[in-house]
């Protein structure tokens, strides 16, 4: 699984332009589909038929991840940039960011009266190295995204995008692993969550499932100082109660915490004040859809440094395998 | 000149009357079928020549930002507020024409002979303004308005120069103007134009026409930010004037259906019509409603470069318009079904 966590977070993908991921994933899972198909936003989703006598479930993940986009090159051949999705300027800074043409770029900021203070994203550029204008390898509207490979140390993974790209790994094991069950369920890699749950918003509604499970990152409160989030790395995935959009359905949530027990793996419950994920799209859809949330708590979401437990996205795998044979009834 | 008519008629988000009557004139002749929907987008259908099975939605909102009357005071002075973003530091001493009446009124605004050294840098918040219509009482204002009526900025349509023109409301009287010309052709599929109502107040006409009509691929014909003033610092003018139509990439309220993006950029480079990028992220459209309307739908934004929009008064360069009309019959001829599939 280690491999797959590897290609996935080390995968060029942001939200709007996931051709390239999707390709990856889809080479994950087309032998592993009865169906699979790429919906008019993008979204790719993979059919498992059940054995009968079940519901359609949609487990989704999303497969992008936040960026930068060119707005301006200047004459010099600097570039100017907006952030594309939740990017804060605190984590840019001396970074680097690698375009869909492989060409890297590092950040930098204009002169500042306060040095203490972190620059607006409008005093900051990228630098490409290119001589001028005419030579930049980047055209306005290319997006960047950060830049880092896979670290593996102890049970602790650390990459840039396991928000979604966890998410992703997590649903291609449980695709890989999964017996017959009875329900059809449909694995989703959605796109454009960064930017507004877009992806879920289409896919939900083509697929017009029964039951609906975004498996996603979460914040924790166990660092220093850290805000009050009752959530810890390896302390087992989170089931998500709410977030700042979404109660989950209590159905949905008591069967996700019977299946953790069945399946004997450690569990966390979360509530998420700020945030969210495609769930709160997915139960909007329609007449509404019984929707929750299974999150791998991650610290430093949203920077180039995420960092994950890896045994807690293990037992995720096995929470959502047991949740599959479950009857979902409620 | 339909730019002219569309630019004067006033019709803010809501009231979208008199601009749906002027297109419904212009375009009746050239469409299959015509109809209003609930909301009051109007909608026609021209059937295709027949080589493709496609449905295409093109759209353009037909309202502007404005006013609405909120509140008559004891004085006969109205109170008001925005319908649409608009800026508060351009209002005072603008003049305005309220109700299907036409009354003529004037923002109130203290002379700067009175103005406190203090109030001079001061923005008045819109609350704390007010129309003046002449009216010396309460009774005598309410014989010519009433609450809930909308209010427009008074602005005529001018010429400037041999290629540019000034008037209000081109975001989106462009677009409607631009869809009123490519609406006389016909093209190898069906073609649903719309035009839309309630954008400016979150692109709610357009949500309703895409779900009804349910097409396969959509444009939303806009007038657009130019913000190409000389700056002190080199950064994006958002677009240009005389630069040619603008292609949005991706904006606050969506990311345009890339082969789309590439089919207008091929389209314009094999046609020799120019182009530009608007800056990413900056704004939003109807195509914002539309794509994520059902299963999804393949979008894309075409604009004219306007300067000053949501003032009383915005610039465009009449070539650049010229242009949108050239871009877009150019790439329908060229829309496939093919194009549209991702994999």
């Amino acid at each position: 699984m280690i491999e797959i966590i590897k290609t996935l977070t080390e995968t060029y993908g942001p939200s709007g332009n996931e051709a390239r991921i999707r390709k990856v994933i889809k080479g994950f899972v087309g032998k592993l589909a009865d169906e699979i198909k790429v919906d008019a936003l993008g979204n790719l989703i993979a059919l498992r038929k059940g054995k009968g006598g079940g519901k359609k479930v949609m487990l989704a993940a999303h497969m992008d991840e936040i960026g930068i986009i060119v707005n301006h090159i200047d004459e010099k051949g600097f570039l100017r940039f907006s952030k594309v999705g939740g990017v804060s300027p605190r984590t840019l800074l001396g970074n680097r960011v690698e375009f869909e043409n492989g060409v890297i770029g590092v950040i930098g900021a204009e002169k500042m009266e306060d040095k203490e203070k972190t620059p607006p994203l409008d005093k900051l550029f990228i630098d490409v190295g290119a001589e001028d204008k005419e030579h930049c390898p980047v055209k306005i509207g290319d997006i960047g995204v950060f830049t880092r490979p896979l670290v593996v140390q102890g049970e602790r993974l650390i990459a840039k995008a396991f928000d979604d790209r966890i998410g992703c790994a997590i649903l291609i094991q449980v695709m890989q692993e999964l017996d017959e069950v009875p329900h059809d369920v449909y694995f989703v890699f959605t796109v454009q969550e960064e930017i507004g749950l877009r992806g879920a918003v289409t896919s939900t509604y083509g697929i017009a499932p029964q039951v609906a499970v975004a498996i996603d990152v979460t914040r924790t409160g166990d660092t220093p100082e850290a805000p009050k989030m009752a959530v810890s790395l390896g302390k087992g995935p989170a089931i998500k109660v709410k977030d700042a959009r979404m109660l989950s359905h209590p159905g949905v949530r008591e069967a996700l915490i019977k299946a953790a027990v069945q399946a004997g793996v450690p569990y966390q419950l979360e509530v998420l004040e700020g945030g969210t994920t495609d769930a709160a799209a997915m139960q909007l859809s329609r007449e509404g859809i019984p929707a929750g949330v299974v999150s791998i708590p991650c610290r430093y979401v949203h920077t180039p440094s995420e960092m994950v437990d890896f045994n807690d996205v293990k037992n995720a795998v096995k929470l959502l395998k047991s949740f599959l044979t479950s009857p979902l009834d409620w | 000149m339909l730019l002219k008519q569309l630019s004067e008629a006033i019709g803010v988000s809501g009231c979208e009357d008199e601009v749906r009557r002027i297109i419904r004139e212009n375009v009746e002749p050239y469409v299959d079928e015509i109809s209003v929907d609930s909301l009051g987008n109007l909608i026609t259908y021209k059937k295709g020549e027949g080589q493709s099975p496609l449905k295409v939605m093109l759209s353009a909102h037909m309202d502007e930002v404005g006013f609405m009357i909120t509140y008559i005071d004891e004085k006969g002075y109205l109170h008001f507020r925005p319908v649409g973003g608009i800026d508060e530091r351009i209002l005072l001493g603008k003049r305005v024409v309220i109700g299907e009446k036409r009354i003529p009124g004037v923002i109130g605004v203290k002379p700067i002979h009175l103005l406190k050294e203090e109030e001079r840098n001061k923005v008045i918040p819109v609350d704390k303004l007010v129309i003046d219509i002449g009216a010396s009482s309460k009774a005598e204002a309410e014989k010519l308005v009433k609450i809930g009526d909308y209010a427009a900025f008074a602005t005529a349509f001018t010429q400037l120069g041999s290629k540019v023109v000034k008037g209000k409301a081109f975001d989106d009287r462009a677009g409607c103007a631009v869809l009123a010309e490519l609406v006389k052709e016909r093209y190898p599929f069906d073609v649903y134009a719309v035009f839309t109502v309630q954008e400016e107040v979150g692109l709610r006409g357009a949500k309703v026409a895409a779900f009804r009509i349910g097409p396969d691929a959509a444009f939303a014909l806009e007038g657009t930010i130019a913000d190409d003033l000389p700056k002190k610092k080199d950064v994006s003018p958002t677009t240009r004037l005389g630069y040619g139509p603008a292609i949005t990439i991706m904006d606050r309220s969506f990311v345009a259906f890339q082969p789309l993006v590439r089919l207008l950029v091929d389209t314009a480079e094999a046609e020799g019509i120019p182009y530009q990028f608007k800056q990413p992220l900056v704004g939003g459209t109807d195509s914002g409603a539309i794509h994520l309307t059902k299963e999804g739908i393949p979008s894309a934004t075409v604009a004219v470069p306007c300067r000053y929009i949501h003032s009383p008064a915005s610039i465009l360069n009449l070539e650049d318009f010229e242009n949108t009309i050239r871009l877009m019959k150019a790439t329908l001829r060229r829309l496939t079904p093919e194009i549209l599939q991702l994999t």
